[in-house]
């Protein structure tokens, strides 16, 4: 185990925990400022790569890809909001579980229809493929790079959105204090409006950025969920700092856990036993990390509303 | 008096002559397979294979009309069940077939066996049912899962690699996998990998591939799990310092269509090319093109292979299919398949040949791949001795 | 009338078997067995959902941890009835207790977040061990009693005992003062506070007697297909519970029964006439969210 493979193991968990926070941050904001249950903002994630794909194989552009997957889904994040979504501010918990649970359901089927049951094979754009050097004998691939270029930039103009504009005032307002916000005359409707798309957008970027990667296919949107949630809930709901942090930890440790771990059972037990117990250990060790999180902070690291 | 006369001698007459006079009348066939999902282009091609030899075949197996009851295991073992389920209970089917992951296989085999069908494996081999649990209802068309693998540690092992790193998905087929290779490459390993089924991020695996430095790396993963490692080993610059060995199942046309220059020269083992000069082959891989646009994978042809084993078994016992133990006679006998006549063990598996492939790119861009040899001849799975049956 | 349609179905469900002549019908009997098994574990969580207030995400837990307790202990070689039948019900009282005492310490989105990646966290569990099939599930098989050869009638008749045991169950504690507080607790949580029960207690004494009936589903379910899957302990599953409870009628006592009926019988149906069905079911379910106050039981009648 040399130096190198772990500094190479903290850049994979670098950018794997970035593309989390992308999706994390819009999550986040719609739990703690709407108070709202999103299960499909996965669904949305998915949508993004498979449109980010199709306009790549149409075009070519990557760039292209990229920023339909963007517009794309913030178009659709508009739409689903006022069609759907609008509605089920003030309702209970338990309808807003069953309404996006049934979103999930409905998106799945209709990307099934519409383009099919394979997986879309989006490659990585050519003049991004193959690694830089880094170091000398440090090999990185290019394509990771970016992303995680992309991830710390977008993380940055998030920062700087909630933090030094009108808008993210209004947000903060509206995650610490939704109804003081309204009296004070914040539009929540159309403050509301414009999260939703927002965080559809930014779902819609990890989608497109993630494509190459991983497969485009159905169901992309239900595996990422449940790292997602535990990365909110152990960064505290509602909080983009906490987004920003809970997704890194997360992504380090599973990265962490998947380079580190079976190696570590390799030396000190069987093979098989290595290859049995610790891939899947690695997975449980998120939700370890959660639960020792919470408990020490039963909301969160940075909880948004005390 | 005479009336109750005559009851008893239609009833004797029933009963000596019914069951045969209440014959077959079709065969019913029930598919299932994974259609959707990151393992649906090997489905989709078995399913696509097996169809076309039914068209070939005029939709009848041993001269009877066919009707074929299609399901989407959906890669799931539990939907699967429930599919098996249905066929049996509901759908009476008379034959069950199409499953592509081994892991599928094992959750509803077993009940299958159970209900006296017979499964006809056009993909899965689980070394489970070669060995001791081997069942007189299981007939594999394709072969056992660790044969393509044997053969490639045989080919690396004779081209003198050392320090192989070994990876393969943590299910049945994925451990029978290594254990093939490992049974004829005789040199040191750098390391043993199982990665999570489905996994598609391979990242972790490739740094710890760079550190390793091995001479070769030997990969088994069907499906998007290949397209994905390829795609990302090129990308990470490693593909070009350490080649890759690969089993036919990551070398095929659906990975070459999705990963493109990226495996040309690579070698690979199969059971079958697409150069393979008997008329039964050459049938095929023309009407395939014709009727699907695409080169068929081994895939398709042990789809294809399925169906012409079940048609001459059929055919065989006249169309009774109430005739168990002939009809496993029947298809153990052997038949003229894609591969040329191949003969069965007891234990259900077939005994054939394994060739050495590689992914060329044609003059004219197109990329295939070619066959470069022999590697195996008439070569056996290596449970078949535990197996009881005879 | 209109009362008595939930009691007829039960008359139904009994008679059934004897109805159906040999042939394909087997098939239904196991199909209906499936669907009692679904009344069991919806109507523990319309226990604590419907009737307390507690969206538990993660009920596919208890559930699923009696699935796999049951087809561990056969795959160890335990034969005894006695073991078989008890101790995976005991499991699932020791874990809803275990987890139940740390989750309703939460409110809200929280608890909801929190009983979901518990649930996850059982379901990594669970699948991590490759000797337990992993991914794949574990064989299970029928739990014979001595007196009684479970073949699929007798299993049939069986499940129904423990189904009309479970709505048994749940109706002496809704009639009790400790239902009665329960209820109050989810319309207003501080009132009843301030009237000096102890609210966090009595949830969790209704999060442990629900994840004990959800365990007996689990356990008869293993039974049932002899089989256990991964899935039981998804939060698929679990959501596709809520589905039920909120259907059939949350808070309403037949909600359970009606919810895990129509629910799997409208899958049934859409899975014949379409390989597209999940959409039907999604936009089913998203009128259900909408429209559904109160669930199907509207229609059908029926007590709280």
């Amino acid at each position: 185990m040399t130096a190198l493979l772990v500094f190479e193991q903290i850049l994979n968990s670098l950018q794997y925990g970035l593309m989390l926070f992308l999706l994390a941050a819009g999550l986040t904001l719609v739990l703690g400022i709407m108070d709202m249950i999103n299960l499909a903002h996965g669904s949305l994630y998915m949508l993004g790569a498979y449109i980010a794909a199709s306009v790549y194989m149409a075009t070519g552009d990557f760039v292209l890809a990229v920023a339909g997957a963007a517009l794309g889904m913030g178009v659709v994040g508009l739409l689903l909001e006022f069609a759907v979504v609008r509605h089920l501010y003030h309702r209970d918990h338990l309808t807003q579980v069953l309404a996006t649970f049934a979103l999930i359901l409905i998106f799945n089927e209709l990307v099934r229809i519409f383009w099919g049951p394979q997986p879309l094979l989006m490659s990585v754009p050519p003049a991004l493929s193959g690694p830089i050097e880094l170091l000398p004998g440090l090999y990185y691939p290019t394509y990771r790079l970016l992303i995680i270029g992309v991830g710390l930039v977008l993380a940055v103009g998030l920062f700087w959105l909630v933090n030094r504009t009108r808008m993210g005032m209004w947000v903060r307002a509206g995650a610490s204090n939704r109804e003081m916000a309204r009296a004070m005359g914040v539009d929540i409707r159309i403050l509301f409006r414009i999260l939703f798309a927002l965080g559809a957008a930014l779902a819609g970027i990890a989608g497109a950025f993630l494509g190459p990667i991983f497969a485009v296919q159905v169901g992309m949107g239900e595996n990422v969920l449940t790292t997602l949630i535990v990365a909110i809930v152990i960064g505290g709901i509602g909080s983009i700092k906490g987004a920003f942090v809970g997704a890194l930890m997360v992504g380090f440790v599973d990265t962490a856990g998947r380079a580190f771990l079976p190696l570590l059972f390799y030396h000190l037990a069987s093979p098989d036993v290595a290859s049995n117990l610790g891939p899947t250990l690695a997975s449980v060790l998120i939700y370890v990390l959660m639960a020792v999180v919470l408990f020490f902070r039963p909301q969160g690291l940075f909880p948004v509303r005390t | 008096m005479l009336a109750r006369l005559a009851w008893l001698v239609a009833l004797g007459g029933l009963a000596v002559f019914g069951p045969s006079a209440i014959a077959q009348r079709s065969v019913k066939i029930g598919f299932v397979s994974t259609l959707s999902g990151g393992g649906a282009a090997l489905g989709i091609d078995i399913r696509d294979g097996f169809n076309l030899a039914l068209r070939h075949l005029n939709n009848q197996i041993g001269g009877l009309p066919v009707e074929v009851i299609v399901a989407d295991d959906q890669q799931n073992p539990d939907v699967a069940r429930q599919a098996v389920e249905r066929f049996l209970r509901r759908d009476r089917v008379d034959f069950i077939t199409g499953i592509v992951f081994s892991n599928i296989l094992l959750a509803v085999g077993d009940t299958i066996f159970e209900s006296k069908v017979f499964y006809i494996s056009p993909n899965a081999g689980p070394s489970e049912y070669a060995g001791e649990q081997c069942n007189p209802f299981f007939i594999n068309a394709a072969w056992q899962n660790d044969n393509l693998h044997e053969a490639m540690g045989h080919y690396v092992q004779t081209r003198r690699f050392e320090n192989v790193f070994l990876l393969a998905p943590n299910y049945p087929a994925g451990r029978d996998a290594l254990t093939g290779f490992k049974r004829f490459y005789k040199g040191s390993i750098a390391a043993e990998v199982y990665f999570r089924l489905n996994q598609l991020d391979f990242a972790v695996e490739i740094a710890q591939i760079r550190a390793a430095r091995p001479k070769a790396v030997y990969l088994f993963a069907p499906g998007a799990m290949g397209i994905n490692f390829i795609k990302q080993y090129a990308d990470s610059g490693l593909r070009l310092q350490i080649p890759l060995f690969l089993p036919g199942f990551s070398a095929d046309q659906d990975t070459i269509r999705a990963v493109g220059s990226a495996l040309v020269g690579v070698f690979n083992s199969s059971h079958w090319a697409l150069e393979l000069a008997n008329p039964i082959n050459q049938r095929f891989v023309d009407d395939f093109q014709k009727v699907y646009g695409r080169i068929p994978t081994l895939y398709a042809a042990q789809g294809y292979d399925t169906a012409l084993l079940l048609d001459n078994a059929v055919r065989a016992v006249g169309g009774d299919l109430t005739k168990k133990e002939e009809l496993r006679r029947a298809m153990l006998a052997g038949f003229n398949s894609t591969r040329g006549f191949v003969r069965f063990s007891p234990n259900g598996f077939p005994i054939q040949n394994y060739y050495l492939r590689q992914v060329t790119q044609l003059p004219n861009g197109e990329i295939r791949n070619r066959l470069v040899g022999t590697i195996f001849t008439n070569h056996r799975d290596a449970y078949v001795q535990k197996c009881p049956l005879k | 009338m209109i009362r008595l349609l939930p009691w007829l179905f039960i008359a139904f469900l009994g008679v059934f078997p004897l109805l159906a002549p040999g042939g394909g019908e087997d098939f239904y009997v196991s199909v209906l067995t499936k669907v009692m098994i679904y009344s069991i574990a919806a109507t523990s969580l319309n226990l604590i959902l419907g009737y307390g207030g507690m969206v538990s995400f993660g009920h596919a837990a208890y559930f699923g941890s009696a699935s796999y307790a049951l087809a561990i202990l056969m795959r160890e070689g335990i034969v005894s009835p006695w073991l078989l039948w008890t101790v995976p019900l005991i499991l699932s009282v020791i874990l809803s207790f275990f987890v139940g005492a740390i989750v309703l310490r939460t409110k809200g989105l929280y608890f909801i977040m929190i009983t979901f990646a518990f649930a996850q966290m059982m379901y990594y569990v669970a699948i991590s061990f490759k000797q337990y099939g992993g991914e794949d599930g574990l064989k299970a098989g029928r739990a014979h009693l001595p007196f009684l050869y479970l073949d699929d009638m007798a299993f049939y008749y069986v499940t129904l005992a423990a189904l009309i045991l479970s709505l048994g169950v749940l109706r002496k504690l809704l009639r009790s003062r400790f239902g009665l507080v329960l209820q109050a607790s989810k319309e207003n949580e501080l009132r009843t506070i301030v009237l000096g029960y102890n609210v966090y207690s009595i949830r969790l004494i209704a999060f442990v007697i629900s994840g004990a009936l959800a365990g007996l589903a689990g356990m008869l379910m293993a039974q049932h297909t002899q089989f256990v899957t991964p899935y039981h302990l998804s939060w698929h599953f679990s959501g596709h519970l809520i589905m039920m409870v909120i259907l059939g009628g949350a808070g309403r006592f037949w909600g359970g029964v009606l919810g895990a009926t129509v629910l799997s019988g409208i899958e049934e149906l859409f899975q014949n006439l379409t390989i597209h069905w999940q959409l039907f079911v999604g936009v089913f379910m998203l009128a259900v969210a909408f429209f559904g106050q109160g669930g199907l039981i509207r229609f059908v009648g029926g007590r709280k």
